[in-house]
Parts: structure tokens; C-alpha cells; sequence
């Protein structure tokens, strides 16, 4: 087994200006997707949603500065930790994550031994 | 004959019984090895030492009945002691992940080994790597080229193509992409990847995109020979049994597509008694396999295009109606400006200069045809038989500009010097 981190990507001003019932709906995506991932062999370790990159904060060596470290157009704006045997697997949930308006990045998390 | 000349003879025969085998058993070999080593690099190491060991043992046992079992067990017999003295230690990356299936029982060596090509192939071609990627490494794991000939291949030197290889070797093994065939759901679009690899390697041997040559031979040779290698592994695949016909007919054009002076030949101009018979036979009844899925794959289509030409006695005989349909049928299944063109083209021959100018003429805004070498050059030729020749010199010069073939340089400024008055 090898764990993955897929990165979701997507365009924050959709968020911004997206409906009630849109977010209930992306919500309800969200929950169904959890539910699915163990039928592809693969386990749910985490997950979160982040607060726009309006909030974020970067730090490089001592000087701060306000918002992301890169601005983009997609912008990172949640994750989940994919415990998986294989890329394909970590790919086949990959492509049952709710990103609308954007994709996914999925990455090997890196083992020590 | 003294016995020393006798052993020179034999030394030579060796040597090309283990060329032989190097490009007919590679990736049998190294696909085999890998199984057991779970370590792409380590299998490489140990096959191209088998490989170098076979040039002297040969020489003392004579070349075995089957060298490709005889190279395994070398090359297996080799890792297992290298994994045995080593451990783990050497290894810089996580082995590979293959799918849990119980060891076939005839894999003992006595009875040949089961063939893991496919799985070597589909891993090269998974879509997690990005397609120079793919055809990189390709051509070193399971054509058994060098990192040099890859690197000469396309053009880019050594030390990059090194690099591209240990980057994409890197990702199979650290983002754990699995050596092993796909479920049957997902195998079609596994094999497409690895016919477009194929298909991109003809091409590119083909209509080499730059350099003095119209062709590749080697690139070409090498995908021809690829391709079969997909049919032996997938033989009721209509999409692989589509392209290898379009290559054969392609290739089966070769010797006659230039002239002695190296000048580019149109199909209109080669010598069709010099097109190589067996390789359309061969063709032609592939076609026919492949036309019979439905709906019939892009590469079946436009090998029965070639295959129309391959079978016309002479250029005046060409059915331009059969060819216009099947580019409409391929523009449906495989919609993409580059076969319009070429419908627009067979328009031309099949209903005048005008009417292939009217359809060209329609492309004429296609964002995918901006640059595009041939769209120019062919709205030049329907100009030019028009005799609207001022314009033609205009499409001409337009497509020097987009064109970096040498031979295609020269044919272009050959039909702009006769629209001048000079010499073809």
C-alpha cells in the first residue's frame, strides 16, 4: 500500500459566486464520493476543504506577505489522503473527486525506510 | 579449411545470431526479467549481460534452438544472484507493484516463460507519462535501443534523453504505476496509447520532421516491427491489426517515394512496379480483418486509403471517389482538420482543382492548420493546376516557410522554379 495526496484544484471565483444550492449540491458530491472510495480498493485517511487563498498568508525565509504563494487561476482549495495499492487505483478514485471547476493533481506521498 | 578459419566463420555467425535475437527477443527477454526483479533498471543491467555473455558462450555451445529461453535463464539466473548478494541495498527505488497472481506453474525454465510484453509495453505507454516519455522509453525497454540510438532517434542529445528515461523510470516506480496488463474495461484505451506510440514512431521515421532524409529507415523498421509484435500479443485487436496495415501499405511505398537523386516522388510519380507486392498482400487482407468492426478504428480507415492507392495498376486509375468516402467516414469517427485537409486534397482529384480549392478554402481558419506546412502547399498545387499561377507562387512560397524537410524544401522550390518559367 502507498498513500496519496490529491490535491484538488479549481477556479475560487466560481465558489464566490455560486448558489446555495450549488454548494449543497458540490457538499452532497463530496459525501458520496467518501462513500465510494473503499469499493476501488482504496481507504480514506483525511481530508479537508480550504478557506479561499484571500486568507492565506506566505512566508518565505522572514518576509510575509498577503495571499498564496503562487497566484493562479486554479488555486488549491482542498485535499484528501488516499491510502491506495497502486497509481491506477489512486487514479481511478482521482476521477470520482467532486472538482467541478477545476481537477486534481495526485501525488505519491514520500516513504522513509 | 584450417580450424582457425573455421572459428572465425563460426564467431560471425554468433555475432549475428545474438543480433537476431537482440532485435526479435528484447523485450521477451527483459519483459521476463523484470518479473523477477521487480526492478526495471537491475532487469536492464542483467539482460544486456546475457546478452554480451551469449557472444562468447555461443561461440562454445553453438546458438541454442530457442535463444530467447536460453537469454532469459541467463539473465534471470543473474538477478536472482545479484538480489541474493546484494539485498536491497543497491536498490535506489521501491520495487514495482504487480498484480497478485499465483506463479505459473510452467515457469521453470524447461517450458519457455509466459509472455510479459504486453505488460512491459502497456506500462512503457500509461498515460501517467507524457508522451515523449512514452516513446522514450519504449524504444529503450522494449526495442532494446540504446540511450544514444533513443537520444539520435529524436534528434536531442545523450545527456537529455538520459534524463527523460531516468525521469520516466523514476515515476513507474515511485508513483507505483503497476506493471501488469489492464482489466478488459480498461485495456482499449491502454492499447490506443501504445498504437499511437507506435503509429507516432512510423511517422516521425516516415516523414522524418527535419534532417536531410525523407526517412528514417531505423525508426521505421522499428515500428513496423513493434506492431507485429502487438498482433502476435492482441490478434483479434481490429484497432492493431488496422495499423499495422497502414504501416505495411505506408512502408510498402518506401524505395520509391524519392528519387536517386534524393528528390521527393509524388504518388502520382513513383514506379508502382517497385512498391513491395507482398508487404500490400500482406496489407490488403489486414484491412479487410479490420473493416469488420464496427465502428471500424481510425488506423483500419486510413489503411484502406492506402490501401486503395497500393491497389490502383497506375496514378490514372486511383478510385478518387472511394478515397473521398473513406475520408468521410474517418472524419466521423476520428474528427480532427488534418484529415479534412486530406479529404479536401482527394476532392481535388476526385471532382476538379475547383472543387478541392472550395473545400481546402473552408479549413482555411482551422486554428490547428495555422503553421501547418501542408495546407499551403496543397492549396499551391490546386492553384497551379487552376493556372491561377500568381497565387500558386504565393501558396508556394508560404509553405517553404512551414516546411523544415530538406527533401520537401527542395520539391517545393522545384514546382515554384517551373511556375517561373526554370527547370522542375
Amino acid at each position: 500500500m502507498a498513500r496519496y495526496l490529491i490535491l484538488i484544484y479549481e477556479d475560487e471565483a466560481r465558489y464566490a459566486t455560486a448558489t446555495p444550492e450549488v454548494f449543497g449540491e458540490i457538499t452532497a458530491e463530496h459525501d458520496r464520493f467518501a462513500a465510494g472510495v473503499e469499493q476501488h480498493g482504496a481507504k480514506l485517511l483525511g481530508g479537508d476543504a480550504l478557506e479561499p487563498t484571500a486568507t492565506a498568508t506566505s512566508v518565505r525565509g522572514t518576509e510575509v506577505t498577503d495571499g498564496p504563494f503562487a497566484e493562479t487561476k486554479e488555486a488549491l482549495g482542498g485535499y484528501y489522503l488516499l491510502e491506495a495499492p497502486d497509481l491506477d487505483t489512486a487514479l481511478a478514485v482521482a476521477r470520482t473527486v467532486p472538482a467541478r471547476f477545476g481537477g486534481v493533481e495526485v501525488r505519491p506521498v514520500m516513504t522513509f525506510d | 579449411m584450417p580450424p582457425a578459419a573455421d572459428a572465425a566463420a563460426g564467431a560471425g555467425a554468433v555475432a549475428a545470431a545474438v543480433a537476431d535475437a537482440h532485435r526479435r527477443e528484447w523485450a521477451f527477454v527483459l519483459a521476463a526479467t523484470v518479473r523477477v526483479t521487480r526492478d526495471i533498471d537491475l532487469a536492464e543491467e542483467c539482460v544486456q549481460e546475457a546478452f554480451a555473455t551469449a557472444l562468447t558462450d555461443w561461440r562454445r555451445t553453438g546458438v541454442p534452438a530457442r535463444p530467447g529461453a536460453w537469454l532469459t535463464t541467463a539473465a534471470r539466473r543473474r538477478a536472482l544472484n545479484v538480489l541474493r548478494h546484494s539485498g536491497v541495498e543497491r536498490r535506489a527505488l521501491p520495487l514495482l507493484v504487480e498484480e497478485e497472481t499465483a506463479p505459473d506453474p510452467r515457469d521453470d525454465g524447461a517450458h519457455g516463460y509466459p509472455d510479459d510484453r504486453l505488460r512491459l509495453v502497456v506500462t512503457c505507454c500509461h498515460p501517467a507519462l507524457d508522451r515523449p516519455a512514452q516513446v522514450a522509453l519504449t524504444l529503450r525497454l522494449v526495442c532494446g535501443l540504446t540511450t544514444a540510438e533513443v537520444a539520435r532517434a529524436f534528434l536531442v542529445g545523450e545527456p537529455t534523453m538520459a534524463a527523460r528515461l531516468t525521469r520516466a523510470k523514476k515515476k513507474i516506480a515511485v508513483a507505483r504505476i503497476p506493471y501488469r496488463v489492464p482489466p478488459p474495461e480498461e485495456l482499449p484505451a491502454r492499447v490506443d496509447a501504445v498504437l499511437t506510440v507506435v503509429h507516432l514512431l512510423f511517422t516521425t521515421g516516415h516523414a522524418a520532421p527535419a534532417g536531410e532524409e525523407l526517412v528514417r529507415r531505423d525508426l521505421v523498421e522499428r515500428a513496423v516491427q513493434l506492431c507485429r509484435m502487438l498482433r502476435g500479443l492482441l490478434p483479434r485487436d481490429p484497432a492493431v491489426a488496422g495499423l499495422l496495415a497502414l504501416l505495411l501499405l505506408t512502408d510498402a511505398r518506401r524505395e520509391t517515394r524519392t528519387g536517386e537523386d534524393g528528390r521527393l516522388l509524388l504518388l502520382e510519380e513513383q514506379d508502382r512496379s517497385r512498391w513491395d507486392r507482398p508487404a500490400i498482400a500482406e496489407g490488403v487482407a489486414l484491412v479487410r480483418e479490420a473493416l469488420r468492426s464496427r465502428p471500424p478504428s481510425r488506423y483500419a480507415l486510413q489503411a484502406a486509403i492506402a490501401a486503395v492507392h497500393a491497389e490502383a495498376p497506375a496514378w490514372t486509375d486511383t478510385d478518387w471517389a472511394e478515397i473521398v468516402a473513406l475520408y468521410g467516414v474517418l472524419a466521423s469517427v476520428w474528427p480532427s482538420p488534418v484529415v479534412a485537409l486530406n479529404r479536401a486534397v482527394a476532392v481535388g482529384f476526385a471532382s476538379g482543382p475547383a472543387a478541392g480549392l472550395a473545400a481546402l478554402d473552408a479549413l482555411a481558419a482551422e486554428p490547428q492548420l495555422a503553421g501547418y506546412g501542408y495546407l499551403p502547399a496543397a492549396r499551391a498545387d490546386l492553384l497551379r493546376r487552376l493556372g491561377r499561377d500568381a497565387e500558386a507562387r504565393e501558396a508556394y512560397t508560404e509553405a517553404l516557410l512551414l516546411t523544415p524537410n530538406a527533401v520537401e524544401r527542395e520539391f517545393l522550390a522545384g514546382r515554384l522554379r517551373a511556375l517561373d518559367g526554370g527547370p522542375g
